[in-house]
């Protein structure tokens, strides 16, 4: 029986066995204890030809409903956006995607410079001195920041703001649970941050206050005041960003943060059903060697040419062991490279004019909605792309209306606020540049006739 | 292999008003953005990036590519990787739309293929492992560890002794291993290897005890060995209390052989983006699931993916009273799945058993051939790699670093240096089952070159490599003065000038 | 490996020297070419406090990392900020420039613990 990716053939592997000097494979298995030996074959399925193989795997992909063939208004930290073709055909070169990460950096110059190109994007679009090389996502690098922040504080107190996207929420609250540091949850009734509820936290016992800006909702948090309170205290600020958004709105920097954080997928990447995309980290300089993860530094070879190596590995676990700042090994560095050429396709305009097409499109919708009867939007205040509106009807009838019509979206918030009643029959929509007005327009009519 | 060279940075290229990306027009009424969003949150200044035309673009990002080494480029023997070969069919199905395409916020019956591939991806990893149930949404090998760490916390709490605070860590183990203990919160306790670079079952009955909340082990460990004690470390563990913890870095020696639930262990991970030949990517992702006994699976993170009795319908079960929570946003990463499936499928069992018997017996191969000109500090048969010591070298001056440096100028990527810890000057090699006869043995032909190298001309190792797109870059510069970003030509000249 | 007659020693490599004000604490010949180029230098801050034998400081290399252990007792009353913009001093002058930090003691007695030269390159003697 041949296998493709398996190149040995039968008698190779006799003359490499009797090269070693053993009878047959079996001896190379002998240090297994018997007593655990498998003396059967795994119970899976038998193996498939390639073209079966395809015919299987699409047939499993066809039973799903994909944004290629249905509209989608659906955000909520995961978001449709417009790609360059040119973005897959760079990153999906096989010397990227078969590398493993750059240990040798003289033969991994391609990775190394990238994910430098990488950190100066992230920071110039943050408004931060320095970035990491990526996580795995924007909800494990929210908690690698509280844990930064932990750890740069001395405290074990993090005050996050409910806003946040609630899966994030939950993976913070996973992972502080497990080392005994406490979360507070300040709840935003009127789905922003009230600086009331924040300011008895501010202080030597709280290590930071996790903000997501825009917010699960769209809006746009005061992150202006947050940033003034937590000036002169020790408290840490953490502001977790959506990158498309920083193409017109104030860089985190600008208004204080210490440890800015978020996903990268709206840079490039598909969907996914909502994996693998990677977290981005971007720090002031002082906490460099805080930080999580890999960072690639500039350097020279002998002659002095400029070349670029994994740098202050003394952090991390392969070094400090027990002591690294993470546990984190491998990253998201193929997705982060994804983002990079996202960026050097889009370049300075075409950034800036995806956020604002984003805005438009989103408020030009929730007019649209907005005027239908019995149809409000949930919060007051200013939003980027997402918004949430209440409906007149119960949401899992628009849900199933819109499906109908092969439109998907929004999110009902029943789904993710489960404890929120006053929330219930609220829908979230997000619209970015990927919508057209006739979607838009459909979107509308379909929301006016449900029933 | 060009001239050296400083190849330009995205950020020196471009002009002005240049652009790769054109939009489509706006298509619905526009309004000033300031009617929009108060002023106070809109930035003042466009952020710098760059401004390249698409050719420009795609000149540079291929450019760069052509300056690095993959496993589709040249051999890649880098230990406790697994750098086997990654299917192209695999990636692209990864890419078909009705994956790639998918919002994880869906309305569950839009997603049942993705959900179907999950759960029969969980239940083949559970009978390769040989326990009870998994969880695919760890990221990456450390990230299985840690929510594997939390799991054992969480049972052990739940039982009421929450007072096991040590997790026991051969001095053989991957750095992730005492790392993912620390941010659970445990102490770290250290056992030593034996003289065979086994755990020595004696120091383990020493340093377990009531305080012991398990043991995080690799088998085969990280020297490529089998751990031959492993049943009864299992129960010395087991009868301390303690449960045990399976690092999959090394699976790829064991698949269809012998499985880490038979061993005794509780929990185990699997790097999808090694065993399962998910691409590395040049760092990640990847994907690290974890399998458990059934003791553990009310405490897996949510959601977990369940099938309706009686019917061919799945969803995502959030009703988990005792769940230790999530772990990282929605499912984990669905592409990388979608990838490891497929090369399951496209293996099947026998295929799979065969990937491990000539993993190992490529290892051995190598091993055999080059314990010569090498030492070989634990010489027995090893699983899929093994740790030869440049010792003998290093009393010309020549290092395992050299000797690393100087396989580059043959255009193959250096084995794993200086790792394990316990073995001095450590070359590990692992060569994985996907490469043929020829290019093992060239492998072995180079490596003997170069140990004749160390004799003859050691000036040469040191100065290596020569023909690489840069020489030898100086790591300490770059420690020592951090450059981490491009801040404009002339500026970050004159800081490493300056040296 | 040069061990100055006029220092005295701790079993983890740290020298010391009595000062009219304190006692100055750096690493020895050995330890700083044992660790290689020297990248890093994580002091502590003025006024903290030890406990002999206490990890008071951190010294990095590109792959490695190595605690820094108080001889003595005592409160830290200055470190040496040069080391912030150039660590390499300690690998050029580990016994001049390259110096670490100044405590004062909290005992006397445990000064008289110390290792003399001749007690420190016996060590070095069996460790090499």
């Amino acid at each position: 029986m041949g296998y493709p990716y398996l190149p040995l053939t039968p008698e190779e592997r006799r003359k490499m066995l009797s090269d070693i000097g053993v009878e047959s494979v079996d001896d190379l298995f002998a240090d297994i204890p018997r007593e655990i030996k498998l003396q059967k074959n795994l119970h899976l399925p038998q193996p498939l030809a390639e073209s079966e193989l395809i015919r299987h795997v699409q047939q499993l992909g066809d039973r799903n409903v994909s944004l290629d063939t249905h509209v989608s208004f659906l955000g909520a930290g995961v978001y449709q956006h417009l790609v360059p073709r040119a973005v897959h055909h760079l990153a999906n070169r096989a010397e990227f995607l078969t590398a493993y990460t750059p240990y040798q950096a003289e033969i991994s110059q391609g990775v190394l410079q990238a994910t430098f190109e990488y950190q100066t994007l992230i920071c110039n679009l943050t408004g931060m001195e320095v970035a990491n090389a990526s996580m795995y996502d924007g909800a494990t690098a929210l908690a690698e920041a509280a844990l930064m922040a932990m750890n740069i504080t001395g405290s074990s107190r993090v005050v996050a703001l409910e806003s946040i996207h609630p899966d994030y929420r939950e993976v913070v609250e996973t992972y502080l649970k497990t080392v005994g540091a406490e979360l507070v949850v300040l709840p935003t009734d009127t789905g922003r941050a009230d600086l009331k509820d924040l300011k008895p936290y501010v202080g030597k016992d709280t290590a930071a206050v996790l903000v997501q800006q825009p917010n699960f909702f769209g809006l746009l948090e005061p992150v202006g005041e947050i940033g003034a309170l937590l000036e002169d205290v020790p408290t840490l600020f953490v502001v977790c960003a959506n990158p498309i958004s920083l193409g017109i709105l104030q860089p985190p920097g600008a208004y204080g943060a210490d440890i800015v954080v978020g996903d990268g997928q709206p840079l490039g990447n598909p969907p996914a059903f909502g994996g693998p995309s990677f977290g981005f980290m971007a720090a002031k300089e002082k906490y460099i060697r805080r930080m999580p993860g890999r960072i690639v530094g500039e350097t020279r070879d002998d002659a002095g040419n400029r070349g670029f190596v994994l740098t202050l590995q003394t952090r991390e676990q392969h070094i400090r062991r027990h002591r690294a700042t993470s546990n984190i090994c491998t990253n998201s560095a193929h997705s982060a490279l994804i983002g990079t050429i996202y960026l050097a396709m889009l370049g300075r305009k075409g950034l800036r004019e995806v956020a604002s097409q984003c805005v438009q499109k989103a408020h030009y919708t929730a007019e649209l909605i907005t005027a239908l009867p019995g149809w409000e939007l949930l919060f007051e205040g200013p939003y980027f792309h997402e918004f949430a509106v209440r409906a007149p009807v119960h949401w899992s009838k628009v849900q199933a209306a819109l499906l109908d019509e092969e439109i998907i979206g929004g999110l009902p918030l029943a789904a993710v606020y489960p404890y929120r009643s006053e929330w219930e029959n609220a829908l979230l929509f997000c619209v970015t540049e990927a919508r057209t007005v006739s979607e838009i327009q459909h979107l509308v009519q379909v929301l006016e006739e449900v029933k | 292999m060009a001239g050296r060279d400083n190849f330009p940075l995205l950020m020196e290229l471009g002009a002005p008003g240049r652009r790769a990306y054109l939009l489509p027009e706006l298509d619905v009424p526009g309004k000033s953005l300031e009617e929009l969003i108060p002023g106070e949150y809109l930035r003042s200044e466009p952020a710098l990036l760059p401004e390249l035309s698409e050719v420009e673009v795609v000149r540079h990002f291929v450019g760069l590519s052509r300056r690095n080494h993959g496993v589709d480029v040249g051999f890649y023997p880098l230990g406790s990787c697994t750098m086997k070969y990654n299917p192209k069919v695999n990636e692209d199905l990864a890419l078909y739309p009705g994956f790639a395409s998918l919002h994880p916020y869906q309305p569950q019956e839009t997603v049942q293929g993705a959900l179907q591939l999950m759960y029969e991806l969980e239940h083949y990893l559970c009978e390769i492992a040989g326990l009870a149930r998994a969880t695919l949404a760890p990221a990456a090998g450390a990230h299985g560890e840690l929510t594997g760490l939390m799991l054992i916390k969480a049972y052990h709490e739940s039982r009421g002794e929450g007072f096991r605070d040590e997790i026991i860590i051969p001095d053989s183990a991957h750095g992730t291993n005492p790392a993912s203990a620390a941010m659970c919160g445990y102490k770290v306790v250290e056992v030593a290897s034996n003289e065979r670079g086994s755990v020595c079952v004696d120091a383990l009955r020493e340093v377990v005890g009531a305080k012991t909340a398990g043991l995080m082990l690799t088998n085969p460990n990280t020297l490529g060995l089998f751990e031959e004690d492993i049943l009864t470390i299992s129960q010395i563990v087991h009868e301390a209390g303690g449960l045990l913890y399976y690092d999959g870095a090394n699976a790829n020696a064991i698949l269809g052989k012998c499985r880490p639930g038979d061993m005794g262990f509780d929990v185990v991970h699997f790097n999808l983006h090694k065993t399962f030949s998910t691409p590395h990517g040049g760092g990640g992702p990847g994907s690290g699931p974890i399998a458990v006994k059934a003791d553990l699976v009310p405490f897996l993170p949510v959601p977990v993916v369940e099938k309706r009795e009686n019917a061919d319908e799945f969803y995502l079960d959030y009703n988990r009273p005792q769940s230790i929570g999530k772990v990282k946003g929605f499912y984990g990463n669905f592409l990388v799945m979608v990838r490891a499936y497929a090369y399951i499928r496209s293996m099947g069992p026998e295929g799979l058993r065969q990937v491990s018997e000539d993993a190992v017996l490529a290892a051995n191969y190598l091993m055999a051939k080059l314990k010569s000109a090498y030492d070989l500090p634990y010489d027995r048969i090893c699983k899929h790699e093994f740790v030869l010591s440049a010792k003998r070298q290093k009393a010309n001056g020549v290092t395992a670093r050299d000797i690393a440096k100087r396989l580059l100028d043959y255009g193959m990527h250096a084995p794993t240096v200086y790792f394990p810890l316990i073995v001095e000057e450590a070359l590990m090699i692992e060569p994985t089952e996907t490469e043929t006869k020829a290019s093992l043995d060239e492998f072995i032909e180079v490596m003997l070159e170069i140990a004749r190298e160390a004799e003859s001309s050691p000036e040469t190792l040191k100065k290596a490599p020569h023909n690489t797109v840069v020489g030898r870059l100086d790591e300490t510069l770059a420690a020592r003065h951090p450059v981490v970003r491009w801040q404009g030509r002339q500026d970050t000249e004159d800081k490493t000038r300056d040296e | 490996m040069k061990v100055p007659a006029d220092l005295k020693y701790t079993k983890s490599h740290e020298w010391t020297k009595v000062t009219d004000d304190g006692i100055i604490v750096g690493i020895t010949d050995y330890a700083q070419s044992e660790m290689g180029d020297i990248v890093f230098a994580d002091l502590p801050q003025v006024g903290a406090e030890y406990k002999k034998g206490e990890s008071m400081a951190v010294i990095e290399s590109v792959k490695a990392v190595s605690d820094i252990y108080a001889p003595v007792g005592g409160t830290i009353i200055e470190v040496n900020e040069a080391l912030v913009d150039s660590p390499e001093l300690i690998n050029e002058d580990c016994y001049g420039e390259g110096w670490l930090l100044k405590l004062s003691p909290h005992s006397q007695a445990e000064l008289d613990e110390l290792l003399s030269p001749e007690e420190y390159e016996e060590l070095l003697e069996n460790e090499g």
